[in-house]
Parts: C-alpha cells; sequence; structure tokens
C-alpha cells in the first residue's frame, strides 16, 4: 500500500518537473541572451554620450529629451509611421482581393500560384529592393518607361530616394503576408453561403459586399496588423530606396550605432520605436478581437 | 460563380506580374554580357556569374552566412525540441508565459534586436565575433524551430510510445528511437525555415557583422549602398537559386503553405 502511494507520488511528482527539465535549457537561453540584452539596451538610453568621452554609464534624460524636443526626430518617426500605412493600404487594396480570387481558382493553378505570391516572403529581401532599385533606375527606369508609354504619367517620376519609392517596394515585400492573412480568413468561410445568397437572387457585387467582405475583414485587419509593424520597423527596403538622406526610425538607429556612434540615442530611438509598436499591435489586436469576437471564436 | 471573370483574371495578372517583376528582373540582369547595368538586357552571358569568384569578400560571406544558417538553426532546435515536447504534452503553470517568451524574437524588431545584441556582446568583448552572430541567430529562428516542430509534437498519436515503454523502453532510448523519428517532419522542416531565416537576416546581423564575419546579405547591402552593378546581381540570383531549392525541399516535406502560416507574425 505504501509502495503504491510512493510510485504514484513519484510518478506526480516527475509529472510536474518533467516539463521544467524540458524547458529548462531554453528558458535559461532566453533569459541570458534575450531578456538582459532588452534591459540593457533600455538602460542604455538613459547613459549619457559625448563625442570624446564616449558612453557614460549615468541616470539622465538627456537622449529622450533630445527625442522630444527636437523635431527632426518627430518627422522621422511620422514619416515612419506614414510610410508603414500606405504600404499598409495597399497591401490590403491589392492583396485581399488577390486572396479572394486566387481561394476561387481550381486546385492546381491555386498551388501554382500560392507558391509563386507566397514564395518571395523567403527570398532575401536585399534581393527583393535591389529588383526595385533596377525598375526604378533614374528618370529613363522601365517603370517610367511603361507609366509613360500608357499615357498614364506625361514626364518621368522619380522613384529612388522618395517616399513613393519607399512606399511600393515595401508594399512588394510585405504583399504576401496579407494575401496568406485574407486567405487563411477565406478558408473559414462556408462556400454554401455564398450559393445560398446566389440562389435568393443576390448579384455578385452584392455578394462580395454583403457575404465575402463581413467575413475577410477579421483577416485583412490582422494582416494590416502584421504589416504595418513590419513595415515601420523595416530596415533593408528604406535603407536602399530611401538612400542615405530620407531616414526612417530603423535607418535612423542604425546612423546612431555605426556611423555616429552615439549608442545610448541610438538605444532611445529603438527602445521609442519598439513601444509605439507594442502599444498599436496591443491597441489594434484587442480592438479587433472585441469587434469580432465571433469570428476568432 | 465559384469562377473568375475575365476582370478577375486581368486584375490577378497584373499582381502576379508585380510580385514577380522584381525578382525576375534581378534574375535576368544578372545574364547580362555588358560591363554595367542595362535593361532591357541584350544577349546571355555567365561573365557576371564567373566574376563573383575574384571577389573574396564575397565568397568568404557565402561561406560565413551558409555555416551560420546550418549551426544556429541545429542548436536552436536542440533547444527547441525539448521545450516544444514540453508545452505539446504538459499542462503547467506558466507554460502560456514560457510559448510567448520563446515566440517573442517574431514580435521585437530586428533592428532592436541587433541594437540590444551589439550591446550585450560588446560588454563581454565578443564584438563582431561569430560566436556572437551564432547565439543571435540561435534566438533568432528559435520560434520558427519551436513552431514547426510543435505542429507535428501536438498531433502525434502517443499510443506508439505507450508500447514502447510498455515493452521497457525509456528515458534517451524512448526518444531516440520512437519519439524522434515520429516528429522527425516537424524537425526537419523546422531547420530547413530555420535555415533560410538565418541566411537571409540583414537587419539583425548588419549590427553584429564586422569584416571577416559579414554574412552574404550583409555583404550585398554594404555593396550596394555603394553601387548597384551587375556583379551583386548576380550575387542576388545564386541567393535566390539557393532560396528557391529550399523552398522546393520545404514544399515536398511539408508543404509550403502550413510553413509560411507559421511565418506570418510581426517580427522582420
Amino acid at each position: 500500500m505504501t509502495a503504491a502511494t510512493d510510485a504514484s507520488t513519484q510518478a506526480a511528482s516527475s509529472e510536474t518537473r518533467a516539463p521544467w527539465a524540458l524547458t529548462l535549457p531554453a528558458l535559461m537561453l532566453f533569459v541570458g541572451v534575450l531578456v538582459i540584452p532588452l534591459l540593457m539596451t533600455v538602460m542604455l538610453s538613459f547613459h549619457d554620450w559625448g563625442q570624446y568621452k564616449g558612453i557614460e554609464p549615468v541616470f539622465i534624460l538627456k537622449n529622450w529629451q533630445e527625442i522630444a524636443s527636437d523635431p527632426y526626430y518627430a518627422e522621422m518617426f511620422w514619416r515612419t509611421f506614414r510610410i508603414a500605412l500606405l504600404a499598409t493600404l495597399i497591401t490590403a487594396v491589392l492583396g485581399a482581393p488577390e486572396a479572394y480570387i486566387l481561394n476561387r481558382m481550381s486546385g492546381r493553378w491555386k498551388g501554382i500560384f500560392l507558391l509563386l505570391i507566397l514564395g518571395p516572403l523567403l527570398i532575401s529581401v536585399v534581393a527583393r529592393t535591389l529588383g526595385w532599385a533596377l525598375l526604378f533606375g533614374g528618370n529613363n527606369g522601365l517603370v517610367n518607361k511603361l507609366l509613360m508609354s500608357l499615357g498614364l504619367i506625361r514626364a518621368p517620376l522619380p522613384f529612388m530616394f522618395t517616399e513613393t519609392g519607399m512606399v511600393v517596394a515595401l508594399a512588394h515585400v510585405m504583399m504576401p503576408f496579407m494575401v496568406l492573412s485574407v486567405w487563411a480568413a477565406l478558408q473559414r468561410v462556408d462556400p454554401q453561403i455564398e450559393n445560398a445568397a446566389m440562389s435568393l437572387g443576390a448579384g455578385a457585387f452584392t455578394i462580395i459586399r454583403r457575404i465575402i467582405l463581413p467575413q475577410i475583414i477579421p483577416g485583412v485587419l490582422s494582416g494590416a496588423i502584421i504589416v504595418f509593424s513590419l513595415s515601420a520597423s523595416a530596415f533593408a527596403t528604406p535603407a536602399i530606396i530611401g538612400g542615405r538622406r530620407l531616414k526612417v526610425a530603423a535607418t535612423l538607429a542604425y546612423d546612431e550605432f555605426l556611423n555616429t556612434l552615439n549608442w545610448p540615442l541610438g538605444a532611445a530611438v529603438a527602445v521609442l520605436l519598439l513601444l509605439a509598436l507594442v502599444l498599436i499591435v496591443v491597441g489594434s489586436n484587442a480592438l479587433i478581437e472585441r469587434r469580432y469576437a465571433e469570428v476568432f471564436r | 460563380m465559384r469562377t473568375n471573370g475575365p476582370l478577375a483574371l486581368i486584375f490577378h495578372t497584373l499582381f502576379v506580374v508585380f510580385m514577380l517583376a522584381p525578382i525576375v528582373v534581378v534574375c535576368l540582369v544578372a545574364f547580362t554580357p555588358e560591363g554595367f547595368l542595362s535593361l532591357p538586357v541584350n544577349g546571355f552571358s555567365l561573365r557576371w556569374f564567373r566574376t563573383i569568384a575574384s571577389y573574396p569578400e564575397f565568397v568568404h560571406a557565402f561561406w560565413v552566412s551558409l555555416g551560420l544558417g546550418m549551426v544556429s538553426s541545429f542548436v536552436a532546435l536542440l533547444f527547441a525540441v525539448p521545450a516544444a515536447l514540453a508545452i505539446a504534452r504538459y499542462r503547467f503553470p506558466g507554460r502560456d508565459a514560457l510559448a510567448a517568451l520563446f515566440l517573442s524574437p517574431l514580435m521585437i524588431p530586428h533592428v532592436v534586436l541587433g541594437i540590444a545584441f551589439l550591446r550585450f556582446f560588446t560588454s563581454l568583448g565578443l564584438g563582431g565575433t561569430f560566436a556572437a552572430l551564432l547565439i543571435a541567430h540561435v534566438i533568432v529562428v528559435f520560434p520558427f524551430a519551436l513552431r514547426l516542430t510543435l505542429a507535428v509534437a501536438t498531433g502525434m498519436d502517443r499510443s506508439v510510445e505507450m508500447a514502447a515503454v510498455s515493452l521497457g523502453a525509456g528515458g534517451f532510448t524512448l526518444f531516440r528511437r520512437v519519439t524522434l523519428p515520429l516528429i522527425m517532419p516537424g524537425v526537419i522542416s523546422g531547420w530547413a525555415l530555420a535555415f533560410i531565416q538565418s541566411f537571409d537576416d540583414l537587419t539583425m546581423t548588419v549590427f553584429l557583422a564586422a569584416p571577416g564575419t559579414e554574412t552574404l546579405p550583409v555583404r550585398m547591402f554594404l555593396y550596394i549602398q555603394d553601387n548597384i552593378d551587375p556583379l551583386v546581381t548576380s550575387v542576388s540570383a545564386s541567393v535566390i537559386a539557393i532560396t528557391m531549392t529550399a523552398l522546393i525541399l520545404l514544399d515536398r516535406f511539408y508543404g509550403l503553405d502550413r510553413v509560411l502560416a507559421g511565418k506570418s507574425d510581426p517580427g522582420r
């Protein structure tokens, strides 16, 4: 009797110890090499820095005051979020209909085009942005030639080193995330509802507006959150298309760290970007989940 | 109603052209016989692919990227597989918090991670070393390794394990002979996706790499900052070819839509 109880307590205690033993190595790794460095970065943003004295480990608000008072930073953050928002809008307007069209294709074509559209997600961002730099390429770039031969514009538009170019290239880089998100939402839509609406005499446009759209809006919104937060913290595309003058948060932080060497200020920019994104993402997630609770159930 | 009308197909065609244009252009320009960038491309030559060989910094960067990708995704799996098994099988206090912590590198912008690791490793005297790059990459690819392993481990039939236990298997034998083979598809796909993530990462790595430990994306980025010429397009085309190969393997092993569903999270 006592032996049996012993065995069962032993089994129970190994049952409670096992998950911790299995996760402990990863937990130690994450605390040691992720949590501590992040805390050090937050601390760094409160340190002092001078051209000659380097980093001084004191606690001051100098960097935060500089960001708050110098309009350069306000303009830079505003540009960062403006570009991210425009890129998000483009991906939503183009990506949602495309996901819908993809979803209605027959099996084999669906697979091929899904691979073609989502595949670029895994191709180096540097290579994809280089492609846009080649397409934009000055006044006689392919994009301008095409737009002019279609009669859409008279004079070549500047794309390189402009926000327009950054928005187009970012929208391209982020597009697969939106298609994927809307496509996932479409998988939950029952095609019978569409058929029912049709049998009751609804036209194609009514079906899209009244049946499809309400059901995929949560997918569009969660795609938008992903695209926005990735665009706002993007580095490669703004750096290559925007050049050295047109800075966004990520490229400015890079400059402070590797060119100016003002690490505390760069850390403050990065921490602020992280805080802003966490607030935006958590806030909009909560809003979406409350508004569309029935869809997520 | 289940078929696409002509308007939808026109939109679809334009969309696919938009998605593929930059990638196709890079690959076309890579085969130019000219000594400068020219579009459209006249003729076909492998000249710029041969030129890569005479730029040791690109060749070296390629080996750094390859080694870093393979080792970091393997090390990530060493930590991720036990963690995935624990999360998939046990309900324990702190389980959700742990899972959130392990997936958090997806949510943190890579610029912030790059800065945090630069600060951390410099203060340890490891700035610019391969070891620093390796540890940083392990953290960044960990969520991908964890997710794909978790997906397979969660749906696993445990009766085979029970049978093995009843026949006297235990501990490591049980894991090596029964559990690991069962979760292998997830582990291999997790490794492949983690490899691609590591191989392509620029934003975090650009903060950590020093001359000698520059990865291929970092080398390409620094080169493009100075000038864009056919050489960098042929390097890019090679990178695209490598990624495509890994993609096709992933699709065969696991199904690309499932892999990509695991990637759709904020973080880059």
